[in-house]
């Protein structure tokens, strides 16, 4: 199907040539110029600029110049920087497996014959879709030490006996921020999966049916292969959302207590604009840049993997 | 959607078989979702008594309704500014990206000039650099550019992630345009800015609408550009706002906190609930592509 497309369009981009080839090139300059403009000097150019501060000793209102690698040896000493790592990779990776598991089952809930599935579906998305620092308030506020309706419940079940201190703990704290993280992640990779869901042919679950595949079976032998694709690309975009999280963490706990939900993204804010020091900051900053680059591989090579799955050449 | 029955075989399960396996997850599922939104509404219907003392009343229900949380915020606080400002920017940013991001996505996909492929490959990679590793260098630049503390330090650099979204998604949405139409009127003598906004543009207003309503969501929550660029109280936005200038010293009001989550919230949600099919084509557009 793609390839034929592109047949076409090469034919009629041909047929055209004559008419067009004088000015195809100066009118895709004018067109391109706005977004181009916009893009260098906003995207390309701070992001050289922020390797390059990276490597000098640059303060707000001060000049700054080049100091080599000294940011990021201090970095490797830094014990609250290692721990910040620690905390980053902790926070992606548990968030993002559970989000991948709960979205997916979501997902698959969501693919049954259900009533009212429009809106079922539009219901789903609004945690995806309200301003993350505002629902994150309200997880602040679920999660109050003296308040929480949570812990109230809890109590009142027999469950626990003292209200949860969920902020003040470290261990609690972080995994009350991976909770609410979660909370906001599922709608994306649920609705995205699910979209995924609908292109697959019932054909296909009929004939496994047929040939007498159990629900597992049709599951891990026809959903999950023809799901694999999109699901590399929805997990890439969830890993990099994860992995560079700033609002929920800012808004509900700062990184306290005691750095213990400090991530890369809010380490690099404190120490560049609340203490100032821009070099140190943006060297945090490009610390994050070898773990995003191997985030966009892998979905890279995920995307590979449409090819031969759509019948085309590897 | 030619895929529309996927559930196809749905009707071999009985129905309490169902009842366990897919309304009752599906049930939970929604209540956690949605309790949190339910929290915030309650919390800013409660007078400040019934917000502290769940002994006497219920925590889950509102006896006595005040709107004393909302006037607080309407007419002791900055919040009606807040509120100005985002839309202005919302709406400017998201304007001035659909703008570039049409013309360049027409020039990728229909001019496909010279090195188009590559450009388009790199706008998908622009679309991966998070806002996290850009805002320390953008702060220097936006104070060197004396926009610091400004509406335009925000307008100029929202587009910095709303241009490779829109017009990624753009791409895909001109290339379902069948290229004859556009043949047929060159043959007719239009010329390129002729058919870009005589015959691709209306027959795109749906993909226009799906980048513009999701563009202006992603200004209307951005945050960590707002809260760098800004610092005087009266040009924040609402999350900046929400967060840094509601909460005085260690006495939360949580009351004043959550009315301003939820009047935050609804601008986003009313219009998102208005186009709910233009925003799932854009959420799923952008990552089937």
């Amino acid at each position: 199907m793609a390839v034929q497309m592109q047949a076409a369009l090469g034919a009629s981009a041909k047929r055209g040539r004559l008419r067009l080839d004088d000015s195809r090139g100066v009118l895709g300059f004018v067109f391109m110029l706005p977004a181009a403009v916009l893009l260098l000097l906003f995207l390309t150019y701070p992001l050289g600029l922020g390797l390059w501060l990276g490597v000098t000793n640059r303060s707000i209102g001060g000049t700054g110049h080049f100091v080599g690698f000294a940011n990021f040896r201090s970095l490797l000493d830094d014990s609250v920087f290692r721990l910040v790592v620690f905390n980053t990779l902790f926070y992606t990776v548990v968030a993002s497996a559970v989000k991948f598991g709960l979205g997916l089952y979501l997902a698959l809930l969501l693919n049954h014959r259900l009533p009212f599935k429009a809106i079922l579906r539009a219901v789903v998305l609004l945690p995806f879709v309200v301003p993350t620092v505002l629902s994150a308030i309200a997880f602040w506020w679920l999660y109050d030490s003296q308040f929480s309706i949570i812990s109230w419940v809890l109590v009142k079940l027999g469950l626990i006996h003292r209200y949860i201190d969920f902020l003040g703990e470290p261990w609690n704290a972080r995994w009350s921020l991976i909770a609410a993280n979660i909370w906001r992640g599922i709608p994306f990779v649920a609705i995205t999966l699910l979209a995924g869901l609908q292109t697959i042919p019932p054909s296909l679950y009929e004939a496994a049916t047929l040939d007498g595949a159990s629900r597992w079976q049709n599951f891990r032998y026809v959903t999950f292969p023809m799901l694999t694709p999109i699901i590399a690309v929805v997990m890439t975009f969830s890993v990099l959302m994860t992995f560079t999280d700033f609002q929920l963490v800012y808004a509900i706990t700062k990184g306290g207590p005691v750095n213990a939900t400090h991530l890369m993204a809010t380490l690099s804010f404190q120490r560049a604009i609340t203490g100032g020091q821009l070099g140190e900051g943006a060297a945090i900053a490009d610390a994050m840049i070898p773990f995003l680059l191997a985030a966009i591989l892998f979905s890279y090579f995920g995307l590979q993997r449409r090819k031969w799955q759509a019948g085309g050449r590897d | 959607m030619a895929a529309a029955q996927p559930e196809g075989m749905d009707y071999l399960s009985s129905l309490p078989r169902r009842l366990v396996t897919v309304y009752l997850p599906l049930a939970i599922m929604l209540f956690v979702l949605l309790f949190p939104f339910y929290w915030m509404a309650t919390t800013t219907f409660k007078p400040d008594a019934e917000l502290y003392d769940y002994a006497k009343y219920n925590p889950f229900w509102v006896a006595h309704p005040t709107l004393e949380h909302i006037k607080k915020l309407l007419f002791e606080t900055s919040y009606p500014d807040w509120m100005l400002n985002t839309m202005v920017i919302s709406v400017s940013s998201t304007a001035l990206s659909l703008f570039c991001s049409v013309s360049a996505a027409y020039a990728i996909e229909r001019l496909r000039y010279r090195g188009s492929h590559y450009v388009g490959l790199a706008i998908f990679l622009a679309y991966l650099v998070p806002p996290s590793i850009l805002f320390i260098p953008l702060a220097t630049m936006v104070f060197q550019l004396g926009m610091f503390d400004s509406d335009w330090a925000l307008i100029l650099t929202y587009p910095t992630f709303l241009v490779p979204f829109c017009t990624w998604l753009l791409m895909g949405y001109f290339r379902t345009i069948p290229y004859e139409l556009e043949e047929c009127a060159l043959i007719d003598g239009a010329s390129r800015l002729q058919i870009l906004l005589k015959i691709t543009l209306p027959l795109a207003v749906p993909g226009l609408i799906s980048a513009g309503i999701f563009a202006f969501t992603l200004s209307w929550n951005e945050f960590i550009y707002a809260l760098t660029f800004i610092s005087s109280s009266e040009n924040k936005t609402i999350p900046v706002g929400a967060i840094t200038e509601l909460v005085e010293g260690d006495v939360y009001h949580w009351g004043s906190l959550m009315a301003a989550a939820l009047l935050g919230s609804l601008p986003v949600v009313i219009l998102y609930s208005f186009f709910v099919e233009h925003y799932v084509s854009s959420l799923t557009g952008a990552v089937k592509e």
